[in-house]
């Protein structure tokens, strides 16, 4: 009764004492669940992981403190140097590639096309078999002696003997790479369609009656109206290529001699399989830096839409 | 070129279908049809690939001169009943579908709370509490999987599918909790007010009004939840250790590289059965699964 009264007497007023009552119990209340996932399973293993990283621990003993020391070590270490330089290498790579030919077909797929939805779907395909199964297909599409591309290119003629696509060094890098911009692509090119088709097209016929090209359409319209999205969209899949596993894990484990040994790999191989626990969590502890620097692109170039399209942050 | 054309077709036309009248289908053929063609074909190239290996007859496999390898006249299951029947592949294939269900009903339900309570609660710190969820989902799962590791075993969690359902709501509530908290401020909140005024609880809020309301978001986070989860690699791989405890990505990888040279058709035939289920799901909720993606980006 006495909430009816309040509610009739000053309307937002009283809206605001009945819903601010409890609003902090009610709220902290409705974070509980979400809050004890994260806190147990996010917040302290990330914690951990530093901890762990200066610590000597291996698999089943719980170290002591030593400071530096792994850090000392793995920066002594010439597997850690290639580790570094092909992440980056990979990341740099894989994602201009991915964001070249994702924007050129998101472009493509935004041109009036028969069949679009069901073209939209095929493509993302890719994006939807897990990585692992694709990375398989890939596994032996890269056969040393029974690849179907070196069995092509063969029957064609442009080459003689068999491609050893995972054997030699650099034949494996830029493999894996495709591999990776292959899978990377179809969640580039939607997500950049998905921003594509918020353009107006008016934009783009005032652009036609004063006689642009579609070139400088691309450059003057296209593209400033999109950077927003591609800041958020490339933020993700650097940090997704930069911290990627499973495909280098199936393709070629690392090798051939730790050619295309990730930092990600880098930490598993040492950590779980040489039981080096302390050590592989100072490698991937390595990798925050740069994730950091991923994040604040990404930070940067929301706050840039925000200003904007002149949007309050709520 | 097409300057006269368009100057008399500008008049007679909508112009609400932009300017793609101008372009005429020669044209449109080399600059869109053809690279199209291609890109797609590169894209599903693998997916053919895997199919047809898996119903090809052992010795076909590795006889590229006397069959052509693109394509086969005798196609057969041997791969696949031999996967079915003498493997403990359906095992594995269980053993995902209960992991990826359970953890995604789970982060689900965390998740549609801490976006109320996020996006309509207005707790104070909301904000910041949001922008928390979002940093979390900047987290990958390659720099904590080491000391995570370490947890699953202090929680007596090794080797049992929780050690994978209670950690794979890492992932998924932070991109769930996001994708809802869009969804929730679309939600007017005249309607809350209405029940309020009509003496609803917070509770009967959520469950008869906000919830309804935001199926087909559920749905989109649901999907692409389950998707996260089949795909998952580096906690099975470090957190499960017996053979029949395995999910299909990792049972695949560890169980048929045994060095059999005929192992081709076995692992394109675990990869294509490990995969059907997910792009059928796919083929049912294509506009969700492409919300989910996209929705999550723009946010």
């Amino acid at each position: 009764m006495s909430k009816i009264g309040q509610v009739v007497s000053t309307r937002s007023k009283g809206f605001k004492s009945a819903w601010s009552d409890n609003k902090n119990l009610i709220g902290s209340l409705f974070m509980l669940p979400a809050a004890a996932f994260l806190i147990l399973f996010l917040v302290y293993p990330l914690g951990l992981g530093i901890w762990l990283s200066f610590t000597d621990a291996r698999i089943g003993r719980t170290g002591v403190f030593i400071g530096l020391e792994n850090y000392e070590w793995i920066v002594m270490d010439p597997k850690f140097h290639t580790a570094v330089f092909f992440t980056i290498f990979y990341t740099v790579v894989a994602s201009a590639a991915k964001f070249a030919i994702g924007l050129y077909l998101a472009v493509l797929l935004n041109e009036r096309l028969p069949f679009k939805a069901i073209l939209r779907a095929i493509i993302l395909i890719p994006f939807i078999v897990p990585t692992v199964l694709s990375a398989i297909a890939f596994w032996w599409i890269y056969d040393p002696q029974f690849s179907v591309v070196s069995w092509s290119l063969r029957e064609m003629g442009w080459i003689e003997g068999n491609i050893d696509f995972l054997g030699d060094p650099w034949n494996s890098r830029w493999s894996v790479i495709f591999a990776n911009v292959w899978r990377g692509v179809p969640f580039i090119a939607i997500s950049l369609l998905a921003g594509l088709q918020t353009v107006p097209a008016s934009l783009y016929e005032a652009a036609t009656l004063d006689g642009a090209t579609p070139w400088q359409m691309f450059v003057k319209i296209t593209y400033p109206l999109l950077t927003p999205i591609i800041a958020v969209v490339m933020t993700f899949s650097v940090l997704f290529t930069f911290t990627d596993f499973q495909l280098i894990k199936v393709l070629t484990n690392g090798g051939p001699a730790g050619a295309t040994e990730l930092m990600a790999t880098m930490s598993y191989n040492t950590a779980i399989l040489g039981g080096r626990i302390g050590e592989g969590a100072a490698v991937s502890t390595a990798m925050v830096p740069f994730l950091l620097g991923a994040i604040m692109v990404s930070w940067f170039g929301l706050q840039r839409r925000k200003w904007q399209q002149g949007s309050s942050d709520d | 070129m097409t300057k006269n054309n368009s100057v008399s077709s500008v008049a007679l036309e909508d112009h609400s279908e932009g300017m793609n009248y101008l372009v005429n289908l020669p044209r449109q053929t080399i600059t869109v049809y053809i690279p199209l063609f291609l890109i797609t074909t590169v894209l599903l190239f693998p997916f053919y690939w895997m199919t047809v290996t898996a119903i090809k007859p052992k010795a076909h496999l590795l006889d590229l001169d006397t069959h052509n390898p693109f394509w086969t006249w005798e196609p057969t299951l041997e791969h696949i009943t031999a996967l079915l029947f003498e493997t403990e592949y359906p095992n594995w294939l269980w053993n995902t579908m209960f992991i990826s269900v359970s953890a995604t009903v789970l982060s689900l339900i965390a998740s549609v709370f801490a976006a109320y309570a996020i996006t309509r609660v207005r707790f104070s710190g909301a904000n910041a509490v949001g922008g928390m969820i979002f940093l979390a989902y900047l987290v990958p799962p390659s720099i904590l999987f080491i000391p995570l590791s370490t947890v699953v075993y202090q929680y007596g969690l090794f080797d049992t599918p929780f050690a994978l359902i209670l950690t794979y709501p890492t992932i998924l509530i932070p991109f769930s909790t996001w994708l809802l908290m869009g969804y929730f401020k679309s939600i007017p909140y005249e309607l809350e007010e209405c029940a309020l005024v009509d003496g609803a609880t917070r509770w009967q809020i959520l469950t008869r009004i906000i919830v309804p309301l935001a199926i087909p978001g559920l749905i989109s986070a649901s999907i692409f939840s389950l998707t996260l989860c089949w795909n998952e690699f580096i906690y099975a791989l470090t957190f499960i250790n017996s053979v029949e405890n395995k999910t299909v990505p990792v049972a695949i990888v560890s169980a048929f590289t045994d060095g059999d040279q005929y192992r081709w058709g076995s692992l394109m035939a675990g990869s294509l059965v490990g995969t059907l289920p997910l792009v059928i799901l796919y083929a049912f909720f294509v506009e969700h699964y492409v919300s989910a993606m996209t929705g999550a980006v723009k946010e």
